[in-house]
């Protein structure tokens, strides 16, 4: 068998639902104190997928389906990571942390701190993001800024399978509480439209994927494009369109936003002198601000133009598809974004 | 379930120590806020919620529990700290905000945290039964001994953390000991006001667990009612609900004028204050000497000073130090 034949047979193309399970079921496999609880995440495997097949492996006492009360089953987490396990805990739509915030943001984030670190509260936060498939503003949202404000949390995004699977089984092994937003649209789950870009090639072996450590998913000479999740496809699209009109793009995946790499993002624009920011959260105080923030208050020369952004309009996301598609972040906007930097001149100048 | 002579002298003398750190406090807090009342004054800033006339809801429950069982309690939680063992100095220093405290001074009074006897507490009104079911979910995961004891007052019975939690407990069978404190005044709201039920215990039935009602601030009638639910945990049989009423001697907070009170009410509550009450009745009934009881009082007094003694001698944190331990 040649080689090339060889890499075909043992490449395992898994969908980031499927990748998440597979690295929480190897974690649960050599550490009894990692359990799971949330909604629907028993039997059903979880409504996007990420606990299928844990129910049947480990039991109903680990994988714990838990009544419709995130306030309880929130602050159950704080607890019961407090007393020495690890839980993962599924908020099933981010849009419903309004009901929890409380054990979220008063008592996972604040407890190490507020303790002297005499505390630890290892929780894994699993939550599912994004829209496009019209089911408007209780259910669409991204919020990455808003757990990314608060201090005492990591933020994880992955925008592939791969990652997915890596940065799950950092987040398990994490000493801190870690909130891990998936996006719907990535998950692979056909019900609700899926990335196939997103369903890569995932080794079976646990692996793991540092936080902080952005990826450079395009190489390219002439612009950044930064993002998360979603916003990695929409760029890595938009980088093609642009290649063919002579345009090399860079795409940064930063993967997490808690902690955030701010050298990789900064030496790519140091490079390119052009950064465009996607998002697909609210654009206002987001993180496409602390993005540029990031670079201009280090050094506002390597800029050769005034950054862009391309995020989400500060609306409530609108439930009908031509309101919805009009507001979402999309290729296309990026190209307008760059275009509009082509005809603008840098700090010297400005 | 009756306690024992040492049990009784134990409440007791815990009893003590704790209406004496309060009045310590209360002396100190006042200090530097005389004659105009700024918060962020003196040794001691911030909010101060004194437990004076609660500590029978914390002996007659800790009692019965090792350093190993969980507890959590709330914004007023000095007198259940001390009844779960808290260290004492480290309390003090914790609550003066010096680097000798339980936390270096990040957390204060309202966020004290000693893992060595498993204990907590938080700022927010019933932010803590959550995290109790949870640590109880973690000792029958781990197959560990241990329950969890989550201190509420009665306001936070209508909080959604309180029946979201009651629920999870008992649907999960879980040894988790819920008690609410009532001392009949959320602040300034009195319970008739704010509560469609007269007694919290009642709301027990809804989630089928027992509930039980302690009046009378009674620390040996609670010690009963509690060792039984704490047994009953123990061995399985799941969470119980105790509802304590109980008298607040103090303002919701130091510096509340407590205008809100019925005239007369404040007298009436000192004159039953459960501390002379259970000095008579070991004096009566388990033949407590003068020489005793005097005995315990210093002991009680001695534990205090040192405590305090550290608090103030100790150093403040480099403020640089507030940018440490975000993250474990």
């Amino acid at each position: 068998m040649s080689s090339v034949a060889a890499a075909a047979v043992n490449e395992r193309r898994l969908t980031i639902a499927r990748a998440m399970a597979e690295s929480i079921a190897q974690e649960m496999r050599i550490d009894p104190r990692v359990f799971v609880m949330g909604e629907d995440v028993g039997p059903l495997g979880g409504v996007f997928g990420n606990t299928r097949g844990l129910f049947d492996e480990f039991g109903a006492e680990r994988v714990r389906d838990t009544p419709i009360s995130e306030t309880a089953f929130m602050g159950a987490a704080v607890g019961a990571a407090s007393d020495g396990m690890r839980p993962i805990v599924e908020l099933m739509f981010v849009d419903f942390f309004g009901v929890c915030f409380d054990a979220i943001y008063n008592s996972m984030a604040k407890n190490t701190y507020f303790s002297g670190g005499t505390v630890k509260v290892p929780v894994v936060l699993m939550t599912s993001t994004g829209g496009g498939y019209s089911d408007a503003g209780q259910h669409s949202q991204c919020l990455y800024g808003t757990f990314a404000h608060l201090p005492g949390m990591k933020v994880v995004a992955p925008s592939n399978a791969y990652d997915a699977k890596g940065l799950m089984t950092t987040a398990i092994r994490d000493e801190n509480p870690v909130i891990y937003m998936y996006h719907k649209g990535l998950q692979g789950m056909g019900w609700l439209g899926t990335e196939p870009a997103a369903t890569v090639n995932v080794p079976e072996e646990s692996y793991t994927i540092p936080f902080g450590k952005a990826a450079i998913v395009r190489e390219g000479k002439d612009v950044t494009i930064v993002g998360v999740a979603m916003g990695v496809h929409n760029a890595l699209k938009a980088a093609e369109k642009l290649a063919t009109q002579g345009v090399s793009a860079e795409v940064v995946d930063l993967r997490t936003l808690v902690p955030l790499d701010r050298e990789t993002v900064f030496a790519s624009v140091a490079k390119t002198g052009k950064l465009i920011v996607v998002d697909e959260d609210y654009q206002s105080y987001g993180m496409t601000g602390e993005i540029i923030a990031s670079i201009v208050e280090r050094d506002l020369s390597v800029l050769k133009a005034a950054p862009q952004r391309v995020a989400y309009p500060d609306i409530p996301i609108p439930f009908t598809r031509p309101m919805e598609q009009f507001a979402l972040p999309n290729p296309e906007k990026i190209i307008e974004a760059y275009e509009k930097m082509k005809g603008r001149r840098g700090w010297r100048w400005m | 379930m009756l306690p024992t002579r040492d049990q009784k002298v134990w409440m007791y003398e815990t009893m003590l120590v704790s209406r004496y750190f309060e009045e310590t406090i209360e002396a100190i807090y006042l200090e530097g806020k005389k004659p105009v009342f700024n918060m962020a004054k003196g040794p001691i800033p911030g909010e101060m919620h004194l437990s004076n006339g609660q500590e029978p809801c914390a002996v007659g429950v800790c009692a019965h529990l090792t350093p190993k069982d969980v507890v959590t309690s709330t914004h007023r939680p000095h007198h259940v700290a001390i009844a779960k063992g808290v260290d004492l100095k480290r309390m003090a220093a914790e609550i003066f905000g010096k680097k000798t405290g339980l936390s270096g001074g990040r957390g204060g009074h309202m966020h004290i945290f000693d893992p060595d006897v498993n204990f907590s507490c938080s700022g927010i009104i019933g932010q803590g039964m959550g995290p109790a079911v949870g640590a109880a979910l973690s000792r029958k995961l781990q197959g560990k001994e241990g329950v969890a004891v989550a201190y509420i007052g009665e306001g936070a019975a209508n909080q959604g953390a309180f029946h979201e939690a009651l629920n999870l407990a008992a649907v999960w069978k879980l040894p988790v000991i819920f008690v609410v404190e009532d001392n009949a005044w959320g602040i300034s709201v009195a319970k008739a006001t704010s509560t469609a039920v007269p007694n919290n215990a009642m709301r027990a039935q809804a989630y089928g667990m027992p509930g039980h009602l302690i009046p009378g601030n009674d620390p040996i009638a609670i010690y009963s009612a509690a060792g039984e639910a704490i047994a009953r945990a123990r061995s399985g049989g799941g969470p119980t609900l105790l509802d304590i009423e109980t008298d607040r001697l103090a303002g919701h907070f130091m510096g509340d004028a407590e205008a809100y009170r019925p005239k007369g009410e404040l007298d009436a509550l000192r004159a039953r204050d459960p501390i002379p009450a259970l000095a008579r009745r070991l004096q009566a009934e388990d033949g407590l000497s003068d020489d005793d009881n005097g005995a315990i009082m210093a002991r009680a007094r001695g534990r205090v000073d040192e405590a305090i003694k550290f608090a103030r001698e100790s150093d403040y944190p480099a403020p640089e130090e507030a940018l440490d331990k975000v993250f474990a």
